[in-house]
């Protein structure tokens, strides 16, 4: 920033010193926006890995959850973890093959009709419908007829990624050139044929990298979870029926505890999943470097 | 029928629906309908979601009536009057953005206008970083750590202001770590991200060759800012501000966990507080017959609000990056 300021002092085209005062403190302002920005960031980030980095161990993520009264010592969040990682993919399974077949239908077939530009549109409001709401609504439809389950769980948590899914796929599919698409039907190939070994796959890096940042934020989701796996203690590896558990889940319950034990098992938690989200962040990332061929 | 072919012509770089070898296969076809069904599921899963839960929560339309608007939330006395969560949601709200948004869109200038593209990126990440770190993180951390310190401050101002008859009445006591204010400013930090986000994309749409004209006239940064960069992105900005607006009304676990968990409607900013998507949080285990039902009229609600933002601030974004094309 110096050196582009003594650039202007330089310049013959210089403006008058109350102005040029005027937009250093404009600069200055959104710098110090920056700032003020990072510093809770940083604090929540430091606390959590302080925290979480005593009580976290091999033991700490495969043990089962004890009574809250025990000290951080005994135990941990096994089912918890195991929990998380059930319902997730089953949550992916369900929701990514919609989603990118919801994306080929907006992209591919629907283009500029009414109707994709409608569907666009309500998927796009649909990102902005609280994570409770879906919560209620399976609770709704599937909960009261069927009980608590992982299942159920993942049904809100795929409501929540299939909006997600369908937006980035469309935007990555969106890149890749007509011209690939004419070539393939100039040797003759039906379009489902080209949708499937021509587009998608040119597509595919950016599609995944989109899949795996939804699957992230799915996976620190916990207001869907509270009305559709109930949040036991004891591990379930059955995710289709039975209470179920998760890590926000078992947070969301050692955050409002009064025991010091509980409590740190909760910051083991909650840095067990931002570990989580940002293996997810950075395996994007790596995705999109390696595999993309069309960038924005 | 007649949408998907119409439709299907429009699609880019397509080919007659026919196909060009004159008959089409039946798998191809079949393809066709079911990425038209998955893309339906949207709009299926929408108005399930607004007829499942308006279902559940008829029992509480129907006993309360106007009723539902009523000021007292108690369900051992039986009264279920929804009026103190949708205060606070309000409360929270507009801390959250009245915090958020100048930061949210200095950031985003900086980024578009400031720092050079190749630089911006660093910066970015850590904005993104913001939007990783889950709302029970952030709950956690405001209840355990955030809360206990920032009591110490309310207790100050509180003593401070008490007696001043505005400021009295806003930030006086009673003061608790747990309540509107802290819920506020925790919001404030998760909508940052968005906000951001999508003000940068807004303002990135601004043409060049109108910034450069600008600097050609003797603009200073500022100057050119206020004079070409604001006026053909107010639009777009006030479309990222309802988003972030929609997501700190929904934000349910940060909100459950800071806000103090008690049904009040005061001007005491420091007071502890409630809002809609908490009370669904934290009371809907206990409850049974209309207090359950009352509890499915609050996300129905909510679920009507956030739409209702979520559209308008859509349609405001789409509507300015449309009218950018065009310029």
């Amino acid at each position: 920033m110096a050196a582009i300021t003594g650039q202007q002092a330089a310049d013959l085209r210089e403006p008058a010193g109350w102005r040029r005062t005027k937009n250093r403190i404009a600069t200055i302002a959104m710098w110090v926006a920056f700032v003020l920005v990072i510093v809770p960031l940083g604090f929540v980030l430091y606390t959590v890995i302080a925290k979480g980095a005593s009580v976290i161990s091999w033991s700490f993520l495969t043990s089962p959850i004890p009574p809250s009264v025990l000290p951080a010592s005994v135990g941990g969040m096994g089912p918890a973890v195991l929990g998380t990682i059930e319902i997730t993919a089953l949550a992916a399974v369900l929701a990514v093959p919609l989603g990118v077949l919801g994306a080929i239908y907006l992209n591919e077939y629907g283009g500029k009709g009414w109707l994709a530009q409608f569907i666009g549109f309500m998927a796009d409001v649909m990102t902005g419908v609280p994570s409770i709401i879906m919560g209620l609504f399976i609770f709704a439809i599937w909960v009261l007829h069927f009980g608590f389950s992982g299942l159920a769980g993942a049904f809100a948590l795929g409501c929540l990624m299939l909006p997600i899914v369908i937006r980035s796929t469309q935007e990555m599919l969106r890149l890749v050139p007509a011209s690939l698409r004419e070539g393939s039907y100039a040797l003759g190939a039906s379009k489902s044929r080209v949708t499937l070994t021509v587009v998608l796959p040119a597509a595919i890096g950016g599609i995944v990298s989109g899949v795996l940042l939804a699957v992230a934020r799915a996976a620190g989701e916990t207001a869907p979870l509270l009305f559709t796996i109930l949040t036991v203690t004891e591990a379930n590896p059955n995710v289709f029926s039975g209470a179920n558990t998760s890590l926000p889940s078992q947070i969301f319950v050692n955050a409002s505890s009064p025991y010091p034990g509980a409590q740190a098992r909760g910051w083991g938690s909650a840095l067990t999943l931002i570990a989580i989200a940002f293996i997810l962040m950075i395996a994007a990332r790596l995705v999109t470097a390696r595999f993309a061929r069309y960038q924005r | 029928m007649s949408a998907v072919t119409q439709a299907d012509q429009a699609a880019p770089g397509s080919v007659p629906a026919g196909g060009l070898i004159g008959h089409r296969g039946l798998a191809d076809r079949s393809f066709q309908w079911l990425a038209l069904a998955a893309g339906l599921l949207v709009l299926v899963i929408l108005v399930l979601i607004a007829v499942s839960t308006t279902q559940q929560a008829a029992p509480w339309f129907s006993a309360e009536g106007w009723g539902i608007f009523g000021t007292v939330w108690d369900p051992a006395a039986n009264k279920f009057g929804a009026t103190p969560f949708i205060y606070g949601t309000a409360i929270t709200g507009a801390i959250a953005l009245i915090m958020s948004v100048p930061v949210s869109v200095a950031i985003a200038l900086l980024l578009t206008e400031v720092v050079p593209f190749r630089r911006a990126r660093p910066i970015v990440y850590v904005i993104d970083l913001l939007a990783v770190v889950p709302s029970v993180v952030w709950g956690l951390w405001g209840i355990l750590v955030f809360a206990p310190w920032i009591q110490h401050i309310y207790a100050h101002i509180g003593s401070a202001v008490d007696g001043i008859p505005v400021l009295g009445s806003l930030f006086g006591p009673p003061t608790s770590g747990a309540s509107f204010f802290t819920a506020g400013i925790i919001l404030a930090f998760m909508i940052t991200p968005i906000v951001t986000s999508l003000s940068r994309e807004v303002i990135a749409t601004v043409p060049t060759v109108d910034r450069e004209g600008a600097y050609a006239l003797g603009a200073t940064r500022w100057e050119m800012i206020r004079g070409v960069v604001w006026p053909h992105s107010q639009g777009g900005v006030v479309g990222a501000v309802l988003l972030g607006l929609g997501r700190a009304i929904g934000e349910t676990i940060a909100a459950a966990l800071v806000i103090g968990s008690s049904p009040s409607i005061t001007s005491h900013l420091f007071a502890t507080g409630y809002n809609m998507p908490a009370v669904i949080a934290n009371q809907f285990g206990e409850a049974t017959g209309v207090f359950k039902a009352g509890l499915f009229g609050l996300g129905v609600l909510l679920f009507a609000f956030t739409i209702i933002v979520n559209v308008i601030a859509r349609w405001a974004v789409e509507r300015s990056a449309r009218r950018m094309r065009g310029a």
